[in-house]
């Protein structure tokens, strides 16, 4: 069954239109059709957080969604948040504070974060230890990524 | 981990999903939020021929008040509007205090209320809650349309009443009476694991501040809600005192439920946190149905 | 001396990259015509293979090739031993069995690969894996090791009469002499329990055989891409320069990444090479469970004798160690387990029998601790049960046996991992596990603390106790220092990295020589074509082995660039100075050339370089540690749990660490952080389930419980000493698998602790609050 479906999305702000199989994963869709390998895949079961994108401004894991149903919808990648040279935020707050070490789940974290602390633009320690909790990160201990939060918030809310 | 082939379809109306349903009977699987159904599929245990995709039927996503002063929730409301819309902390704060327990940010973002019903899950907070909150679910299909009280709709381990060609609408959830206290206690490994065992609890007090009614309904617990039929039967009628709450959740543990066991707890662990978390639930209730 | 680079809190160089998706990791390699695998797996954990049908998958669209062991004709052969057993030990049982690339014959645990499907998808290389119809007769299953080692059992391999792996036994002194002056005899069974690396990337690799250039390139998520690249070379029949392995950005490692030769990694170059065709294939969550190494399993029967006032006599520790159905990587864990159970003590008579059981699960590498925290878990249950029994502070029995400072370099007597007797190069302990003892406030919370707590109904405990960690071992790495025209330095070294920082904390110790700018420094590290001599990123090794290699080799440039810059500046060397990347006269900052300026003039387009010398401003050197260098730490810890519902709740962590000299404070607790919370997944939440048939009832990350933001302790509190390492220049130690290792048995004894009044004993790790709970039922029994 090769039924292939006419795709047309925005992704960080581009028009994308592509022919695809409605199984596709939305990660991979994003990976391996339009390159923005930011986006990882840890778990393909919707625990680890590492492929959380933003789907009209709400995290979602991209693992859990076929790219097909991205249709008409606008998507954020890490890609979208900041450049090399032009870092967001929070961003910056993660490499000022050690957010991130193998670095692999920090796009994760990164677009969870994004609405987070939009509309938590003062969290407590317990809210943001909430508000990580469905991102894993083999490497920090949360220690850094909390502190990192904390740095951001400070950084937007000036 | 990819999953399987499938044909796909992305009705705009509920008329129009039913058509699909009906036409391709068992080979169809209608998709909700998908948080359930997608890491089924990508691990290859749900193979479903066809997915309607419910996504594109923007009349299933509401949360409206009700007449007698409840809620009606649309099946296809997005768990994280549920959990930050005004009128639900209002109209059923036992509802408000559930969503956030439910799973994680991201999964909220996508998971919708009636996908979480209807999927069955007898460890899902919504299941027991519902049956707690005597609610009642809009079931139609091309013949028509019915309501299912909470407590008929589960059937067992992720089966419900539901037949291939119905389609879950909306739910309404009655208002709570006067004096009425809740709680929604669980135990997880990890906070927003599946629990190990939680309950739902509702009482209610009469006049003299005994026990008028009382549900008690446990996740984890069983091949779907656990209702304890029997600690209630301890309850009603009551002083609800430390002694008697300790009965009822000895009764609970002991009568009521019919956990398992598996690589987390076994069915003694379960039945014992069923007893500490009966008592504490039944606390938090208590003070609640008094300072109201 | 004062250092101006090294030590510091450094930002990272690499995290702009990483925190904006522009960092290259295995899955992110795309080239045009490039194949996807996927494998059909076993799903027995012991059977014979009948017969293998794949006419389906063949005929499926979009399939290209199917390859079973079979199919590889004479290129089917075995993985490479990786470790072999010490030399220097005498009497040594080693049975080598190693994992083929794909099971012929027979499947020796659920997981092994048996077919490999290529595809123009990874979808449709899934699909077809579901055409495949792989007849088996299941056998005797062996998971328990203890069962396995009997006369009786039925084996693992066929051609063994046996389970036993290996057989070591060590000794020094004559533990039954000083048994019989023990004033104290304790003996106890300890088990320890499987658990995941979890790495939050699963394997990858990338094969490209390029038949026009004859070249072969390959993306591996290894930590050790020269070993890789030798072993390929050597398998596919090309000379090593014909083969590139570039590991580049590892999503963790955690040890299971170390040079396996998995079955992917042997298969997947050949099929590229069959085919002249790209191949990737990504190992999916599910397959890391079963197809990636674990590690911790074993069984201790230890027997700990003491004088009354709490010192060491004598210590037996006879233990079974669960290798999984092969033993590529030798003896490495249990010989670490054996060296660490005497850990940080005197220990003049000490006798240790290993066994090393092959079982039908996958098979045990090292994993971040590596053998250390099972040493550790023993020796420190059995010294908590000694102070109770002595009534003996906990403190002051660890005190009484640490090896004193002034017998450094200490020598165990005990072949290790390294092959060497096992000499502690340096250490004063008691300063260390004073300061964590004050950090926490060890007797306030025994004295005035723990009672009221325990008045108010709640249940805290504390523990707190020490460990080494042997790191840094040989055999050595390299590295390549070179100053370009522009100013700019490159380093290449041929380890790999996966998160330490070390494109941060190396280019310190090259900017520490050379004056240059920590970001002015380019380096690569895994990509065996930038440099090829080394072995890999494991043991807490990077800092120490290739950090003193590429201190070698920046010394060897500065060398250089003095030599040039004093004929240049009419300056003897010595009064010249390297900082803000000039040379310059010191004391006349004006007179002085660029460090671009002399790299080009090292490199003349007209002349002749002088008979003698080398053009450029490069140096390679190299380290080759003959000893280890041990680190030393004292973790301390308060947790509370609710013994109704056995959920805890940890207060307090303190760790004190002594890993010699320090490069860059900021990734080192970095390290720690993320070292203790893989230790405390240990402790309560990580373990594999497998079933008595070697199924693994807990194959997802929804089931495998890698501890989330809510489960650690807010704070890790962190306090440093630095005795310097006199085995290397830096004086650097590891640190890398340091904060894993002691956290199960500080947590055992913290748990304790909180349920004095249940009068537990704790001798099995992992726990979970179901374990607990049955402990609990047990004692009111």
């Amino acid at each position: 069954m090769t039924n292939q479906f006419k795709l047309s999305l925005t992704v960080n702000g581009n028009r994308y239109e592509r022919e695809i199989e409605p199984r596709l994963l939305l990660s991979d869709f994003l990976r391996h059709e339009l390159g923005m390998t930011g986006t990882h895949v840890g778990c393909e079961h919707g625990v680890c957080g590492a492929c959380t994108v933003l789907l009209d401004g709400d995290p979602v894991r991209s693992c859990l969604m076929f790219a097909v149903q991205a249709h008409g919808h606008e998507v954020i990648t890490v890609e979208g948040l900041g450049s090399i040279d032009d870092l967001h935020p929070i961003q910056q707050a993660f490499w000022e504070a050690h957010g991130l070490q193998c670095g692999f789940c920090t796009p994760g974290f990164l677009t969870t974060l994004v609405p987070f602390l939009e509309e938590n633009p003062n969290p407590t320690e317990e809210e943001i230890r909430d508000a990580i909790s469905g991102n894993l990160c083999r490497c920090t201990g949360y220690e850094n990524i909390v502190k990192s939060v904390k740095l951001a918030a400070e950084k937007m809310r000036a | 981990m990819k999953p399987p082939p499938f044909e796909y379809c992305a009705p705009t109306t509920v008329d129009e999903a039913l058509e699909h349903l009906a036409e391709h009977g068992y080979d169809a699987k209608p998709l909700a939020g998908g948080q359930s159904l997608i890491p089924m599929m990508n691990f290859r245990l749900a193979q479903p021929a066809v997915l309607v995709d419910l996504n594109s039927i923007a009349d299933l996503s509401f949360i409206r008040p009700t007449d007698d002063g409840g809620l009606s929730i649309g099946a296809m409301t997005r768990h994280k509007m549920v959990e930050k819309d005004p009128l639900v902390a209002e109209h059923a704060p036992l509802i408000y205090e559930t969503m956030p327990k439910i799973a994680t940010s991201q999964i909220r973002s996508r998971g919708t209320f009636g996908g979480s019903l209807a999927h069955a899950d007898p460890s899902a907070e919504l299941v027991c809650v519902s049956v707690a909150l005597d609610g009642e679910f809009k079931v139609v299909n091309k013949q028509g349309e019915r309501w299912v009280p909470a407590k008929d709709f589960f059937l067992g381990l992720f089966t419900s009443v539901m037949e291939p060609e119905d389609l879950l609408v909306e739910i309404k959830l009655p208002p709570f009476p006067e004096r009425t206290g809740w709680s929604l206690m669980e135990i997880a490994r990890r906070p927003h694991d599946f629990c190990l065992i939680g309950v739902a609890a509702v009482l209610t007090l009469d006049d003299k501040e005994q026990c008028q009614d009382v549900k008690l309904v446990y996740l984890s617990a069983g091949d779907g809600p656990m209702e304890a039929h029997q600690a209630a039967k301890v309850l009603k009628g009551q002083a609800v005192t430390a002694e008697a709450i300790q009965a009822a959740a000895e009764t609970a543990a002991s009568e009521d439920i019919d956990p398992s066991s598996d690589i987390h707890a076994t069915a003694d662990f379960r039945r014992h946190l069923a007893k500490v978390l009966t008592r504490r639930a039944l606390e938090e209730a208590l003070g609640r149905a008094k300072g109201k | 001396m004062t250092k101006k680079y090294i030590g510091k809190r450094v930002r990272r160089n690499e995290d702009p990259r990483l925190l904006t998706g522009q960092a290259l990791f295995v899955d992110d390699v795309e080239i045009p015509g490039m194949l996807h695998a996927a494998f059909v797996r076993s799903d027995y954990a012991h059977a014979r293979i009948l017969s293998i049908d794949t006419e389906e998958a063949k005929k499926r669209p979009g399939v290209v090739a199917v390859y079973t062991a079979e199919d590889m004709g004479d290129d089917w052969e075995l993985g490479p031993p990786l470790v072999s057993p010490p030399p220097t030990l005498e009497d040594v049982v080693f049975n080598s069995r190693r994992q083929a690339p794909l099971a012929k014959g027979k499947v020796h645990h659920a997981g092994e690969a048996v077919v490999c499907v290529i595809a123009e998808s990874r979808y449709i290389a899934e699909d077809a894996v579901e055409d495949i119809w792989v007849d088996y007769e299941p056998l005797p299953v062996i998971v328990d090791i203890e069962k396995g080692i009997q006369p009786d059992s039925p084996t693992v391999h066929d051609d063994m009469d046996s389970n036993l792996a290996a057989h070591i036994h060590q000794k020094k002194g004559d533990y039954e002499a000083a048994k019989a002056q023990a004033d104290l005899v304790l003996k106890r069974r300890i088990v320890i329990d499987r658990g995941a690396a979890a790495a939050m990337e699963n394997r990858g690799i990338v094969a490209y055989w390029e038949e026009r250039s004859q070249q072969m390139t390959i993306w591996d998520t290894t930590q050790a891409p020269i070993p890789i690249r030798n072993g390929t070379a050597a398998r596919l029949g090309l000379a090593e320069n014909q083969v590139r392995v570039i590991a580049p950005f590892l999503g963790g490692g955690f040890g299971p990444k170390m040079m396996m030769f998995y079955p992917e990694e042997m298969l997947i170059p050949w099929i590229s090479m069959q085919l002249c065709r790209p191949i990737k294939w990504i190992e999916d969550r599910r397959e890391n469970f079963y197809a990636t190494t674990q590690e911790r399993g074993q069984i201790h029967d230890v027997e700990l004798a003491l004088s009354k006032d709490g010192r060491i006599l004598g210590l037996k520790d006879d233990f079974l160690h669960d290798t999984g159905a092969y033993d590529p990587y030798g003896l490495t864990i249990p010989l670490n387990t054996q060296s660490h159970v005497m850990g940080p003590y005197t220990t003049e008579n000490f006798s240790s029998e290993i066994k090393v059981v092959f079982t039908n699960m996958p098979i045990t590498t090292p994993v971040r601790g590596a053998g250390r925290p099972q040493g550790v878990y023993v020796i420190e249950r059995m010294l908590d049960l000694a102070a109770k029994e002595l009534d003996i502070h906990p403190i002051e029995i660890r005190k009484k046996n640490f090896i004193s400072p002034d017998a450094f370099p200490y020598d165990h007597e005990i072949i290790d991992q390294a092959f060497a007797p096992l000499v502690l190069d340096s250490g004063n302990y008691k300063p260390v596990i004073d300061k964590a003892a004050e950090l926490i406030g060890y007797d306030d919370f025994i004295q005035n603390e723990q009672p009221r707590l325990r008045a108010e109904g709640k249940h805290v405990g504390i523990g707190i106790l020490p460990f080494i960690e042997t790191t840094g071992v040989g055999p050595y790495e390299g590295a390549r220092v070179q100053i370009e025209p522009n100013g700019k330095v490159n380093l290449a070294t041929g380890i790999g990295t996966q998160g330490q920082g070390h494109f941060t904390s190396f280019a310190q110790i090259v900017a520490e020589q050379l004056g240059v700018k920590v970001s002015d420094v380019r380096i690569v590290t895994g990509d065996t074509s930038e440099f090829h001599w080394g072995t890999g990123t494991f043991a807490s090794r990077g800092a120490v082995v290739a950090g003193n290699a590429i201190h070698a080799a920046s010394v060897g440039v500065r060398k250089k660039v003095l030599k040039l810059a004093s004929k240049i500046l009419e300056t003897p060397e010595e009064e010249l100075e390297l900082e803000d990347g000039l040379v310059r006269v010191a004391d006349i900052p004006h007179q002085s050339i660029t460090l671009g300026e002399l790299a080009a003039l090292a490199n003349p387009l007209r002349g002749a370089v002088e008979p003698g010398t080398e053009p450029g401003l490069e140096a390679t050197d190299y380290f080759g540690p003959q000893y280890g260098a041990t680190a030393f730490g004292v973790h301390a810890i308060i947790l509370e749990v609710d013994p109704e519902t056995m959920m805890i709740e940890i207060k307090r962590y303190i760790t004190v660490e002594d890993c010699g000299t320090v490069l860059n404070p900021l990734i080192l607790e970095g390290q720690i952080h993320g070292g203790v919370s893989m230790g405390i997944g240990n402790c309560y939440y990580e373990k594999l389930h497998w079933d008595e048939s070697g199924q693994l009832l807990n194959a997802s990350l929804a089931d495998y419980l890698i501890v989330t933001a809510l489960e650690m302790p807010k704070h890790i509190e962190i306090g440093h000493m630095e005795t310097r390492s006199p085995f290397n220049e830096l004086g650097s130690k590891g640190v890398g698998e340091a904060g894993a290792i002691p956290v199960p048995a500080c947590f055992a004894q913290a748990l304790e602790s909180a349920l004095h009044d249940y009068d537990l004993e704790i001798l099995e790790s992992p726990l979970s609050p179901n374990r607990l709970f049955e402990l609990l039922q047990d004692k009111e029994k």
